[in-house]
Formats: C-alpha cells, sequence, structure tokens
C-alpha cells in the first residue's frame, strides 16, 4: 500500500499527494472531496432504486428522501471539514460516505424481504448521529494533540464501557450489549476509539523508554517493567474482559491493535513474533476451552457437518452458499436470496448479500474501498510530525483493517467466524457512530499533517 | 518510525490480499461445488419462482399453480386430484415429484432446453423459460369411469387404444390428493407420513408400479403359445388333457373350478377357464416357446416408459415342467401390472401387434405452439394374425356364452377373459379378480379399446370373487365410455 492512484468503485483516480514538498503547503482540494462526495451519494441513490426497480418493477418511493437525506449529511461533514480541516486528505469522507451509503442500501434491500424486520430507518438515525459526531470532532477538536492529555481519561472509560455490559443479560451468546428500554449499545465499539487513544498517548510518551531500556530475553530486548506494566495490565485487562463477555472477535482486535502499535512504537521485530506466538496460545487455549468459540472453530473447519448430519444448514454454510451464488458477477441488487443466512444476515453477515448480489467484482471494490480507507488512514500517519499522531493514525487505521478481515474472513470461511460489524456496511448503531469518530480522528490528524507539510 | 509504518501497512495489504484470493476461491472455484450442494436452497427457490405447465386432459387442465408470495412462491394445485393422481403424480416442493410430474419435470418447470428459442440461448441470457404444457392421452370418460366403477376397492384399470397404444385410462384405488403435497407446509409433512404410513398405500400406482399374479387371464398368452407353437390345431379338437391334471414330476393334482373340462376342446376351456387344460398345453408347448410369446407381448422387458417407468412383469424362464405348467395359468412367478394385461388384450384386438403405450400426446410450450408429438411408437408381433383372429373369437365367446358375461356391452362386439388369481402363502391372501378385455363398437373398423381390471377384494367378499363378478363390470363401463365418444 505504498502507491495511491487506483480507481475504485468511484472510478476516480487519485493524485499522488505524499512527497512532502519544502516550505510549500499542500493544495487543499476540498473540491475534489465535494466531487468524491456527490458521486458517492448518487452511487448510493442508484443502489437504492436499483432495489426498488429489481424487486418491484418501480422505483421506490423513499429514493428522493434517502438521496436527499444523505446528500445533506455528506454536505454538512464536508462543510466542517471545509472549515476546520481544509488541508485534509480528500479520500477519508467520501469513503465514509460510500460505504455507509452503500449499507443503507443493503439493510433496506434486505429489509424488503423481512418485512416484520425494518433496520434501515434506525441505521439512518444513527448514521445520522455519526456524521454529527463526525462534524462535533472535526469542528470541536483543533488539534489532535489535545488527546493526549486525556489519556488516561480514555483508558478509565474504555474499561469501565466494557465492563458494563456484563451486569446486562447475555444476547446470543455475547455478553456486549447494554441495553435500556428497548434500546441497545454495544460500548465495546467505542471503547476500541478510546483505548486507541490512550495506547497511542501512552507509546508516544514512552518511547524511548520502551525502545533502550530493560533486559534482554533470548533476542528480545525487553523494555522495564516499569514502562510496559501499565500497558500491558490495561491490554490484560481488557482482553480478559471480552473473553468473559465471549466477544472474542473484539478481544482479537485488541490484541491486533496493541501489537502492531507496539511494534510500530518500538520498532521491533521481535513484538510480532511475541504477538503471533502468544495471539495462537490465547487462540489454542480459548478454543480449547470455551464451547462457543470451540463449536464457532468446528463450524470453520466443517461448515457443512450440520447438513451432513441432517440438521440443514448453518450460518456460515449459509452464507458460503450464498457467497457462491453471487460468483463474479453477481445475481444484481435485490435479486439474490443472502437472507437464508437468517437472523444475523443484516449485521455479521451484511457482507454476503454484497457478495451475492455484487459478486466477486462487487465485493473486491468494497474491500478496495476499505483498503484506501486504510491506506490513506496510514498516509496520515506516515505525514504526521509528532508520535502520537502518527500512532493514532496508525492504530485507528488497523482497527478498520483488523475489523475488515476478522468480519469479511470469517463470513467467507477463511477464518473462524467472530461476530463482529463490518465497518459501516453493517446494521448496528454504536459501529457507525464509532466508524465515523475514526474518520474524523483521522481527518483530524490527517490536516495536521498536512498543513504543516515540509521542514 | 517511518519504517516500521510502512511495514505494518504491508501487513494489512497481506490481509486484503487474502481476503481477496478467499473470497475467489469460494465466489469462483467452489462456487460450482457450493451451488449443487443439496441444502441450498437456491435451485428450489429458482424454480418454483415462476407458475409449473400443466398437465392436459382432454383439453383441461387438471393441473394449476398457486401463487403463495412466499420464498418457495409458486405451489402445484390439483383440479380432481384423487382421480389423476396415477398419471399426474404429485409436485412437492418438500417431496419432489413423481409419474408425469417427474417424467415431464424439464418440461413443465421450463428447464427443458427445448423450450429455449434458441440453442444455448439460456446458457447465456441466464433466461428462464415458462412452463410448458403436457397434452395426455387420457379419455375422461373412461378415467372417470373406471375410477367409480373400483369406488372404494383396492384394486386398478388400465385400458389403451389397441391400433395406437394411447394409454386411455389408468386408474389406482385408493387414491390421494396430490395437493395435498404440494406445499413444503406442516400440513403436508403430516399427509406425508399419513400417506406413507396408510397399509392400503394409496400414493402407490397399482396400474403400472404393482405386479399382480394374472392368474386366468393370463391363459389368453398361453393360449396364443399353443397356436403359434401348433400345439393346438383346431379350436374345437379336444385337447386330450386329464382332470385333475398331474403337475409333471409331482404328486400334485391341478383340479378346476368349473366342471367338463377332461379332455375340453381349447374353446370349451377357455370359455370355462379350465386349469388343467391350459397348464397341460403351457407344457407341452415348452418353456422357451412360452417365453418367446409371453415376451413378445411385453413380459420380462424393465425399460416399459409411458413416459415414466412401469414396472417389469415376469414371466419365469428357469422352471421345471411342473412349475411351468403351473406359470401357463398365471400362477408361480407369473406376474403382470394392469398396463400389461390391457397390452395382451390390446394386443388380440389389434390383430396380433402390440404398439407400446404412450401416455404424452403432445407436449407445448407456454405459448401453445409444439414442442413434440409422440409420433408414431414401435410395434411388435406378439402372436401371428390368424392366431389373433381365433384369440378374438375365444374372447368373445367367454363375454357371449362364459365368465363373461357381465362384461357385454349392447351394440359392441366385445371379447373378454376372466381371472381369479390365488396368491399368499398357500393362496391364504384374498383373491385377486381379474378382467381383461376389448370392444369394438358398431361401425368401427377395430376395436377402439382393450382394457385391464383389477380388484384386490376383502375378506367381506371372499366367497363371490371372480373376475367376472368383481372386475368384468367394471370393464364393461370403462369401454362403454370409450365407445360413447
Amino acid at each position: 500500500m505504498t502507491k495511491a492512484g487506483t480507481g475504485t468503485g468511484t472510478g476516480i483516480t487519485v493524485a499522488q499527494a505524499d512527497a512532502p514538498a519544502p516550505v510549500a503547503r499542500l493544495p487543499r482540494r476540498r473540491g475534489i472531496e465535494l466531487a468524491l462526495i456527490l458521486m458517492a451519494v448518487l452511487l448510493s441513490v442508484f443502489g437504492y432504486c436499483n432495489v426498488g426497480l429489481a424487486q418491484h418493477g418501480t422505483l421506490p418511493p423513499g429514493a428522493a428522501g434517502y438521496g436527499a437525506g444523505l446528500g445533506v449529511l455528506a454536505l454538512l461533514a464536508h462543510l466542517a471539514v471545509r472549515l476546520r480541516a481544509p488541508y485534509a486528505d480528500p479520500l477519508l469522507l467520501p469513503i465514509g460516505v460510500l460505504l455507509n451509503g452503500l449499507g443503507l442500501v443493503l439493510i433496506y434491500r434486505l429489509d424488503l424481504e423481512t418485512p416484520g424486520d425494518r433496520a434501515a430507518p434506525t441505521q439512518l438515525v444513527w448514521s445520522t448521529l455519526g456524521v454529527a459526531l463526525f462534524i462535533v470532532v472535526v469542528l470541536l477538536l483543533r488539534d489532535h494533540r489535545v488527546l493526549q492529555r486525556y489519556a488516561y481519561v480514555c483508558v478509565a472509560a474504555a474499561l469501565v464501557l466494557l465492563i458494563v455490559p456484563i451486569f446486562f443479560p447475555a444476547v446470543n451468546g455475547a455478553r456486549i450489549w447494554i441495553r435500556i428500554e428497548g434500546f441497545s449499545i454495544q460500548p465495546g465499539e467505542f471503547a476500541k476509539v478510546l483505548l486507541a487513544v490512550f495506547f497511542a498517548a501512552y507509546l508516544a510518551a514512552n518511547r524511548s523508554a520502551l525502545a533502550y531500556a530493560g533486559r534482554r530475553v533470548w533476542r528480545l530486548q525487553l523494555p522495564t517493567g516499569r514502562v510496559l506494566g501499565p500497558i500491558v495490565a490495561v491490554w490484560l485487562v481488557s482482553v480478559g474482559v471480552l473473553v468473559l463477555e465471549r466477544d472474542l472477535g473484539t478481544s482479537l482486535l485488541f490484541f491486533g491493535l496493541f501489537v502492531v502499535l507496539l511494534y510500530v512504537a518500538t520498532g521491533r521485530t521481535g513484538w510480532i513474533a511475541v504477538g503471533l506466538l502468544l495471539a495462537s496460545l490465547g487462540a489454542v487455549a480459548v478454543g480449547w476451552l470455551e464451547p462457543h468459540v470451540h463449536s464457532r472453530v468446528e463450524d470453520w473447519l466443517h461448515p457443512f457437518a450440520s447438513i451432513e448430519a441432517g440438521d440443514g444448514p448453518n450460518q456460515l454454510a449459509q452464507s458460503l452458499f450464498a457467497f457462491a451464488a453471487g460468483g463474479v458477477t453477481g445475481t444484481g441488487l435485490g435479486l439474490g436470496h443472502s437472507v437464508l443466512i437468517g437472523f444475523a444476515v443484516k449485521s455479521d453477515f451484511i457482507l454476503a448479500t454484497a457478495g451475492e448480489e455484487l459478486g466477486f467484482l462487487g465485493l473486491t471494490a468494497i474491500f478496495l474501498l476499505y483498503a484506501l480507507l486504510v491506506e490513506r488512514g496510514y498516509r496520515a500517519g506516515l505525514a504526521a510530525r509528532d508520535p502520537f499522531g502518527r500512532l493514532l493514525a496508525v492504530g485507528l487505521s488497523s482497527i478498520v483493517a483488523l475489523q475488515v478481515f476478522v468480519i469479511a474472513g470469517g463470513v467467507t470461511g477463511l477464518i473462524p467466524l467472530t461476530g463482529m460489524a463490518m465497518p459501516f456496511l453493517a446494521q448496528g448503531g454504536s459501529s457507525v457512530v464509532t466508524n465515523w469518530a475514526i474518520v474524523a480522528l483521522l481527518i483530524r490528524v490527517s490536516h495536521a499533517a498536512r498543513r504543516q507539510a515540509g521542514p | 518510525m517511518t519504517r516500521h509504518i510502512r511495514h505494518a501497512a504491508v501487513f494489512c495489504a497481506l490481509l486484503l490480499v487474502a481476503l481477496l484470493v478467499n473470497a475467489a476461491r469460494v465466489q469462483i472455484v467452489q462456487a460450482p461445488e457450493y451451488d449443487g450442494n443439496p441444502a441450498n436452497r437456491r435451485p428450489d427457490i429458482a424454480r418454483y419462482q415462476q407458475p409449473r405447465g400443466d398437465i392436459l386432459v382432454g383439453g383441461e387442465r387438471v393441473t394449476g399453480s398457486r401463487d403463495t408470495g412466499e420464498h418457495l412462491r409458486f405451489e402445484r394445485t390439483y383440479a380432481d386430484g384423487p382421480l389423476y393422481a396415477p398419471i399426474t403424480g404429485f409436485a412437492s416442493q418438500a417431496y419432489g415429484t413423481t409419474l408425469l410430474e417427474h417424467a415431464e419435470d424439464g418440461l413443465l418447470s421450463g428447464a427443458d432446453p427445448l423450450l429455449a428459442p434458441l440453442p444455448y440461448w439460456n446458457d447465456v441470457t441466464g433466461a428462464h423459460n415458462p412452463g410448458g404444457d403436457v397434452v395426455t392421452t387420457i379419455h375422461e370418460a373412461a378415467q372417470r369411469a373406471a375410477f367409480e366403477g373400483l369406488g372404494g376397492r383396492k384394486g386398478a384399470v388400465a385400458a389403451v387404444e389397441p391400433s395406437t397404444g394411447r394409454v386411455l385410462a389408468l386408474v389406482s384405488a385408493p387414491s390421494y390428493d396430490p395437493q395435498l403435497l404440494s406445499g413444503n407446509s406442516a400440513d403436508a409433512t403430516r399427509t406425508w407420513a399419513r400417506l406413507n404410513g396408510d397399509p392400503d398405500q394409496p400414493m402407490l400406482n397399482r396400474a403400472v408400479r404393482r405386479t399382480y399374479p394374472p392368474g386366468s387371464t393370463f391363459k389368453v398368452v398361453t393360449a396364443a403359445a399353443a397356436l403359434d407353437a401348433g400345439v393346438v390345431r383346431d379350436l374345437d379338437t379336444p385337447t386330450r388333457s386329464p382332470d385333475p391334471y398331474p403337475l409333471p414330476g409331482t404328486r400334485t393334482k391341478l383340479t378346476n373350478e368349473a366342471d367338463g373340462c377332461r379332455n375340453a376342446t381349447l374353446r370349451e376351456a377357455f370359455e370355462w377357464s379350465c386349469n388343467t387344460v391350459f397348464a397341460k398345453l403351457g407344457v407341452d408347448v415348452g418353456v422357451r416357446d412360452m417365453a418367446a410369446t409371453a415376451e413378445a407381448f411385453g413380459f420380462n422387458d424393465d425399460r416399459l416408459r409411458i413416459p415414466f417407468a412401469v414396472s417389469r412383469s415376469t414371466f419365469d424362464t428357469s422352471v421345471d415342467r411342473a412349475q411351468l405348467g403351473l406359470s401357463s395359468i398365471g400362477q408361480y412367478n407369473t406376474r403382470a401390472t394392469p398396463l400389461q394385461m390391457a397390452m395382451v388384450a390390446a394386443a388380440v384386438a389389434n390383430g396380433g401387434q402390440v404398439r407400446s403405450p404412450y401416455l404424452v400426446e403432445r407436449t407445448l410450450r407456454a405459448g401453445g405452439s409444439l414442442v413434440a408429438t409422440a409420433g408414431s411408437r414401435p410395434s411388435r408381433e406378439a402372436m401371428r394374425p390368424s392366431t389373433a383372429a381365433r384369440l378374438k373369437e375365444l374372447m368373445r365367446g367367454v363375454v357371449e356364452n362364459g365368465t363373461g358375461a357381465n362384461a357385454a356391452v349392447p351394440g359392441a362386439v366385445v371379447g373378454g377373459k376372466t381371472g381369479t388369481a390365488q396368491h399368499g402363502v398357500g393362496n391364504s391372501g384374498t383373491p385377486y379378480a381379474w378382467f381383461v378385455s376389448w370392444a369394438q363398437g358398431e361401425g368401427d373398423l377395430e376395436p377402439r379399446v382393450a382394457v385391464a381390471v383389477v380388484v384386490e377384494g376383502s375378506a367381506a367378499d371372499r366367497e363371490d370373487i371372480s373376475g367376472g363378478g368383481l372386475a368384468a363390470p367394471i370393464a364393461r363401463e370403462v369401454m362403454k365410455a370409450v365407445l360413447d365418444g
């Protein structure tokens, strides 16, 4: 991911904006952002109309409203960026709009098959909240470095958010929701951003100590326990809590985030080895001890075992059938049968609908959109001047990358399935709000980095 | 730090590559395997997305389709389900298809490539043709007469047109309503369990899928073999047969229901159904010629399709002389489907030529244009024409002077043969009443219909089970229905 310039679903060629030009400030490129946003909105409205035409042969009645709503949200976000982060990367916001718009189309499409359970309106409300949060962050957070001061507030909030769901009943085997009067949020989603802020701040502050002090064990130069201790403790607590809550996907995500940031901060390859070793050990242990996870691993190894046992296809098998039915070009929006997957079709398995109706080509386009988002995030990290900004951008981008990998790999049978939300696409309010927060922070880092480009 | 950020970026890129490679594996490489998995409901959903073509009897649709608005959208409906079930079979979302629904499934469901406007057209466009219609040869009035004639009794009727092989009636009783199996609801599941658990086997098509010992009706075949082989040259010459007849090589003595069978002529023996005479004739003809004649009529052929498969009727060829004697009067291992016995009567009526029976007159596209017609069916000589002429005379005698008087149709020439078949261990089962016949109306150049009727009877009417009493009236009604139009 060192070279930008490949267009994806938007068909837009991206200009190189990498090499730091001395003294001169980078162009702002807000016009490009505006054009891309409009295209993203049009593409989403086109998809929305396509679904309606495929299902009923008429344009869906809400098409104009849907387009207008999405367009107004996107334009407000664009105005906020134009006003307060004019140097920010012009790709980040359009990708967010397109993914969120596409997610709304997919959920609306699935709503048509489940008339008793409409998720798209709720998702639109949450998307609005997400964009609102985006605007608030872009407008009020003048400099991302301010967050460094609140690192310990962040970690405290993250731990509280992680622990609270323990006191709420489990849903589908995982204790990761807070439900109040029919209103449910998934605090782990917010916790991951807070934790990324804390990790980035702590590692940025203690970088030199991490790199140069401590004992040597085998070929690994360990930092002193005084420096490493607090961060390992935080990580252990959060992963421990997640294991208690049976949220294996998120604990894997936190672990990956921790290892990536530690590696980037210290520059020691040993951390990767240690990370992989620990991850494997943890995975084997959890897979062995935890029946919930054990069955997921069994499903992954033998996705059709339930069919052979005469119990019919399970969700993973249905998901594979959906992907296979899509083939290369897909059945067309609104013409697939991914609703056969069952209850998680709009959340964990939303990608199967994309795979069936848009095909391998559409799926590739979606993956490339995520890749572009991650790549632009990393680019912001590379361009940032302060270690905190660099680590924050890398951490947030890695969250997106790891999350996409874990859930997309799960539903396509690459790795055992862990329940997670596909960023922006999947049904889930906490998730969509969090992802907008991530994009907002990346915009802030990117703006700061590019504004100061030069010596 | 820059270098390590780049490394982390490369790691993320590797994750992306892994996802893409795996997606290609699932969506391209393994897609055909997943698509073909029997648990994948997509082919079913596509299949039931459009109404199925219909099966027609006498220009009327006896099937239909109902839009349920469910995933498997269209369900099959049947007009007069129980009446036509032995022809249509069922088309069930849960239990598949049988009989015509099965044999013509490609056409009815629209999958048959013949329905496409051009070869390979659908493969290229991914289009789905509307289902085509199947026009049957069934004669509605004959079918109804047979069904009503059987009433509640277990049994079957098969009627064919001798000169063509067109199947005019195919009835099996007790029957069932295939519509109850159409959907995939809990009701369908219950009905399925009930029908399968029913000791009367309502879903068994007795007319083509069940073989019975044909009893005395098989004497038509034995007489044809004896005449063709020259064992009997004159219908009115005594056959020099004893009564009772000791089965060769055993102490078993075969007896008759009727008197006067000792040394009877072939005509008398046929009219009064003398077991002794026909057992001896069969033994005299020998196993080779007996088997050859039986096979010329269609016995021992497991390839008969009308277009669904007809069970193999058997004439055992590895028998000793005693067993041959029993085989020749339709007992021992001789077994026949009602359709096979209708073919026997039809061969006599058609001058010795057996026409392959068929049930589908033509197939049509949804718009009504022709896909295929039955065309000319192969025929086979079961006996010499002269033998057929003499057998016709014998069969007429049975109706006019013998055991088959109940089958007489006023104003028509009718030939027939009764049978009462023993079965079960030590002949303990309730006997089967048989009647095979053909009829030629006034002014007809040749016989128009050949019928076989079997009634399984019940313990209640055990005393008066006879082909002439139980089965012949049913045959008469079927023949009358055909001759009347």
